[in-house]
């Protein structure tokens, strides 16, 4: 019996040993690396203070009831539960929507980014500052340029710039609703929205692009690589890696986030029918009409696992290994 | 002055063939096209009233006058706080957020590329992780957070929240990642000190990012209200854009001031327009004649 037990107790002390000795070792690398921690710290201390404190914050808010007002009260899971099982506008409008909407934005706007950022790099040299410019400049102009190229572009009646022309072309009988009725709004959003959507992401990618060593596609070359094509598949892509990355990672973030656009071309909240509906317009829904902020809190958290869940899949695309 | 490219005429392959002529062509229509509201806020603003409020609107003007930017100033001068104070803050914030935010987030992007220091993977991961928040959700504990220390209706309380970018941090990390390790290992056994290797190694090679990031934070700071309408109280603390915001609320259907919105346009436009093409041709400058990396 007593064997036993000290046998028993033998590999605890040692287990106890290892742990300090590993603290030990982890502490003096951390002295030994003092200086990187120096080079973040700036950066570190504001982003505690003014992101880190506030989403974690949030996140605590997701379980509980806060109306801004009176104290936070704590309810657990009753959000989350509320949000999967009774939200029905949630559930029927908000989450698909959301889906159509970031599956079709999200690649094509990525991909067209690609796409332009690299004709603008076969131009000379002179004119790539004018095009980066003109295909920069939705994003420069953002909300002046919605009033005022688009919705008169979209406008449901005879007056309205698309209407118009298709008339005259014969392809519609009648003014069609554009941005008003259920069945249009969602498409154009999707229009407008890829339109405005070389943002970040195109600046890097740009950026990256002119970035490649010149000298590896003259080595491409003399290996025999025939056509752009090849280039851009064997030299252009994998050496901008980073930068795609970059670029996927924005394009899941904004399209995400982009909420307003429904309710700008629209011209009302919530969108006719909710055909516009995104999860930002919920949560904006119950933050600042409602004052729900507990249960908007939590519909965030939801969409922030979601985007997690999406940005998991880039990194497996174009993610770098360690010391690569 | 003919512009060498760094390739065409060198091979069959970059010779500008049928198809890429006709690529050019059709580039050249998008752009028009891209370049329509940029076209259409320049002539807006110089347009008389009547000209206003034509529906659908003309995109160029046709009797051009100054008159709403007369009007802008002249309610400008009227108010209690003069106008130029606003536009002096604006621009102090702007300039600080540029400088700062990039050697910021340069500072701590570099070690988190090159250097393997325990816990630079869950920075990242962090980092990574909030730049995916919602930011509708988060902004009464930033609110807590900036009145608890103490820096509301200071500069700080503008500049401080606007430091804390992922975005550009994430950015600066991607371009650093290229950087040959060799490259700093060879710097570093010539005696140079882990500043020398960041400020003449890193930083140059990362040009690209770093005028990317400078334009997306003048973007960000120029166009900034939530800092001015959640953390200042004084009237003298806040800034240009929320001082058109109050000049230009409830405007979308009424007469009055339209005209003096859309000069406000302009104001509020053309910096971003200079500081793109300044920072957008350094970048392309230093691309056409060097061959770093």
């Amino acid at each position: 019996m007593l064997n036993n037990r000290a046998e028993l107790a033998r590999p605890k002390a040692a287990v106890k040993v290892n742990v300090t000795e590993k603290w030990r070792r982890l502490l003096s690398e951390i002295w030994q690396y003092r200086l990187s921690y120096l080079f973040i710290a700036p950066f570190m201390l504001c982003f505690v203070a003014f992101i880190l404190i506030p989403v974690l914050a949030a996140f605590g808010l997701s379980f509980t009831y806060f109306n801004a007002i009176e104290q936070p009260r704590f309810i657990g899971w009753q959000n989350f539960q509320y949000l999967i099982s009774q939200d029905l506008l949630f559930l029927k409008y908000a989450l698909p929507n959301t889906f159509k909407f970031a599956v079709i934005v999200g690649p094509g706007g990525y991909v067209a980014a690609f796409l332009l950022a690299w004709l603008i790099t076969q131009l000379p040299a002179v004119l790539r500052k004018w095009f980066a410019l003109a295909m920069y400049t939705p994003s420069l102009t953002a909300g002046i340029a919605m009033s005022i190229v688009w919705l008169p572009l979209l406008t449901g009646d005879r007056i309205g710039y698309l209407n118009s022309i298709l008339l005259n072309l014969g392809a519609i009988d009648e003014p069609l609703l554009w941005v008003t009725d259920k069945k249009y709004l969602m498409n154009s959003m999707i229009v407008v929205t890829l339109w405005s959507s070389m943002g970040v992401g195109f600046l890097a990618m740009l950026a990256g692009i002119l970035n490649v060593n010149q000298e590896l596609y003259e080595a491409g070359r003399i290996d025999g690589m025939s056509s752009r094509l090849q280039e851009i598949w064997y030299v252009t892509i994998p050496s901008m890696k980073p930068q795609m990355l970059f670029g996927a990672v924005m394009a899941i973030v904004s399209t995400f986030k982009a909420g307003a656009i429904g309710v700008e071309l629209s011209g009302t909240n919530p969108t006719p029918q909710y055909a516009g509906h995104l999860i930002i317009n919920h949560i904006d829904d119950y933050g600042f009409i409602r004052f729900e902020m507990g249960y908007a809190a939590a519909v965030s958290v939801f969409l922030l696992i979601l985007m997690y869940v999406s940005n998991k899949l880039c990194w497996g695309l174009f993610g770098t290994k360690e010391g690569e | 002055m003919r512009i060498p490219l760094p390739f065409k005429k060198k091979s069959k392959l970059n010779a500008m063939d049928g198809f890429q002529k006709v690529l050019v062509v059709l580039l050249v229509l998008f752009a028009i096209f891209m370049l329509l509201p940029l076209i259409y806020i320049f002539n807006h603003a110089f347009k008389p009233y009547n000209e206003l409020f034509v529906y659908p609107p003309n995109i160029f003007v046709r009797e051009p006058t100054v008159q709403n930017f007369m009007e802008l100033f002249l309610v400008a001068t009227s108010s209690t706080v003069p106008v130029t104070r606003y536009l002096f803050n604006s621009i102090v914030i702007s300039a600080s957020a540029v400088v700062l935010v990039t050697v910021v987030s340069a500072l701590c992007a570099y070690p988190i590329s090159k250097h393997k220091f325990p816990g630079h993977k869950i920075v990242f991961a962090t980092i990574i992780l909030t730049l995916m928040f919602a930011p509708e959700a988060v902004q009464i504990p930033r609110y807590l957070v900036v009145s608890h220390l103490g820096i509301m209706n200071t500069y700080f309380g503008h500049i401080l929240p606007l430091l804390a970018m992922p975005v550009g941090v994430f950015l600066m990390k991607q371009f650093i990642d290229q950087v040959p390790g060799e490259l700093l290992e060879a710097a570093r056994i010539d005696g140079a000190p882990e500043f020398m290797v960041f400020l003449r190694i890193v930083m140059p090679v990362c040009l690209p990012a770093v005028a990317t990031v400078a334009i997306l934070t003048f973007q960000n700071s120029w166009s900034n209200v939530e800092t001015s309408t959640l953390f200042m109280q004084d009237d003298e603390m806040k800034n240009f854009p929320f001082f058109l915001q109050t000049l230009t609320n409830n405007l979308a259907n009424t007469v009055a001031r339209q005209g003096a919105a859309a000069a406000a346009a302009v104001v509020m436009f053309l910096p971003n327009l200079i500081i793109f093409l300044t920072f957008q041709s350094k970048v392309i400058a230093t691309m056409a004649h060097s061959g770093i990396k």
